[in-house]
């Protein structure tokens, strides 16, 4: 069984939440923020399709390139930056230890 | 005016399996559905996807699944109003629901069954505080009529099919046409996107990428926008049009003012009986609604919506007897047409 990791979630008030993720289920950022219940809809249940887990990642971790289905999700987003990534196409890994990001205003 | 046994607004794949347990209890059904064709989400967002938890389907294509529910109700006959959404709903002197579309048809039964989904697919707005000022006064997030662009100075934002296609066909009759893009690629049709991009060199399109249009201004009309670049420099474009062509959406929309407990943007529903909301007569089943231990699963639609029906018939039909068959049993549901 692979180890929890840390990450930092801080929502659209400016509200800091530590989490703790499993790296063996498989699960993605947008999970492990519904699971904490943050406000993250979700609303296509991951398929890159919504823009609902739009996030901005503030470490410096090197994540997978966003496949073009998350780039075109992208353009469909508004207030996007540089570090925005859909958080649906993050999937917690050993290597996301101490992962910081903020969410994305909601725009609809 | 509609009339007919049960209501089903949203022909989703909850809605359209509804049809099918409701015909085994010969009730009536007709569906509204604000898009132009049944499926809901499936048809609308991923159509090729498969899904993989359909029971006895190892895998099926999303529109496949829609197909095969299409073939399963048509024994049924099922009435559609399609590309309308349910706006109000009233009581009649008799206690039948009439529910009335954007469009104004009118649909009259004594049981509804919610089978929104996620709700309807509207377009996306881009969030500048005073867009609303100029829509439809230059501003439009869904093209009707093209030729109203004859001659104008038209602006389009967004990467995907209907930017590229749009800027396309308007660069053939507007006057000026620019052409907003957050980065240098598109998506869409390879096609559209060499169209496109040699419109822009024959100076026939002004293609502003890494870019967005972020300020909007003008008096009765619009008259300009700003386009904010990456670089951090800021252009006004005098403009008498703005399309920002974003995509859909789904949004809970207008049922969320029909007086229905809502909870996190679902449908309050009684899981213990029948899927029943706080308005008797009303059901809510499939993804919009929500209980303890929900899950937004087509299967868990289709249970919800078989368990519904049995209610509305009591409704439908106070003086009958209802009498539970297996479709075997019957021989199929060919008896039944």
């Amino acid at each position: 069984m692979s180890a929890d990791i840390n990450i930092v979630v801080v929502d659209r008030e400016g509200q800091r939440h530590e989490l703790v993720a499993p790296t063996d289920m498989n699960m993605n950022l947008m999970e492990v923020c519904k699971s904490y219940e943050l406000p993250v809809k979700g609303t296509c249940g991951g398929m890159a399709m919504c823009a609902s887990c739009h996030c901005y990642v503030e470490s410096d971790h090197q994540l997978k390139e966003p496949s073009d289905d998350e780039e075109d999700m992208l353009d469909q987003a508004f207030f996007v930056e540089d570090n925005s990534r859909l958080g649906c196409q993050i999937f917690m890994h050993p290597d996301l230890e101490g992962l910081a990001v903020t969410l994305a205003p909601e725009s609809e | 005016m509609i009339q007919t046994d049960l209501l089903i607004i949203g022909a989703g794949p909850t809605g359209l399996f509804t049809v099918f347990e409701a015909g085994l209890l010969k009730m009536k059904c007709h569906l509204i559905d604000s898009l132009p064709q049944p499926g809901g989400q499936l048809a609308e967002i991923y159509p090729k996807k498969p899904i993989y938890d359909i029971p006895g389907f190892p895998t099926i294509d999303a529109g496949e699944l829609v197909d095969n529910l299409m073939e399963q109700i048509k024994p049924f006959n099922a009435g559609f109003t399609l590309g309308e959404s349910a706006v109000t709903i009233d009581k009649d002197d008799e206690g039948q629901f009439i529910v009335t579309t954007d469009k104004g048809t009118k649909h009259r039964a004594p049981s509804v069954a919610i089978a929104g989904g996620l709700g309807v697919f509207t377009p996306r707005k881009p969030p500048i505080a005073n867009i609303t000022d100029f829509e439809d006064r230059g501003i439009k997030y869904i093209i009707k009529d093209p030729e109203v662009y004859r001659g104008k100075k038209v602006v389009i934002s967004g990467g995907g099919d209907s930017a590229l296609d749009w800027t396309i066909f308007l660069a053939e009759i507007a006057e000026e046409v620019s052409l907003v893009h957050r980065r240098t690629s598109f998506r869409g049709h390879l096609d559209s996107v060499d169209k496109v991009m040699a419109l822009a060199e024959a100076g026939k399109v002004n293609l502003i990428t890494n870019a967005e249009v972020k300020e909007v201004a003008g008096g009765d009309k619009l008259e300009s926008v700003t386009i904010h670049a990456k670089d951090g420099s800021k252009t006004v474009v005098e403009c008498t049009d703005w399309l920002p062509l974003f995509g859909l959406t789904p949004t809970l929309g207008p049922i969320g003012d029909w007086g229905l407990e809502i909870e996190k943007n679902s449908i309050v529903v009684d899981n213990a009986t029948d899927y029943s909301t706080n308005i008797e007569g009303i059901y809510a089943i499939g993804d919009v609604n929500t209980y303890p231990g929900k899950l937004k699963l087509i299967l868990c639609g289709f249970h919800e919506g078989t368990i519904m029906v049995q209610s509305a018939f009591k409704r439908a039909y106070p003086d009958k007897k209802l009498s539970f068959k297996y479709t075997t049993v019957m021989g199929g549901v060919g008896s039944l047409e």
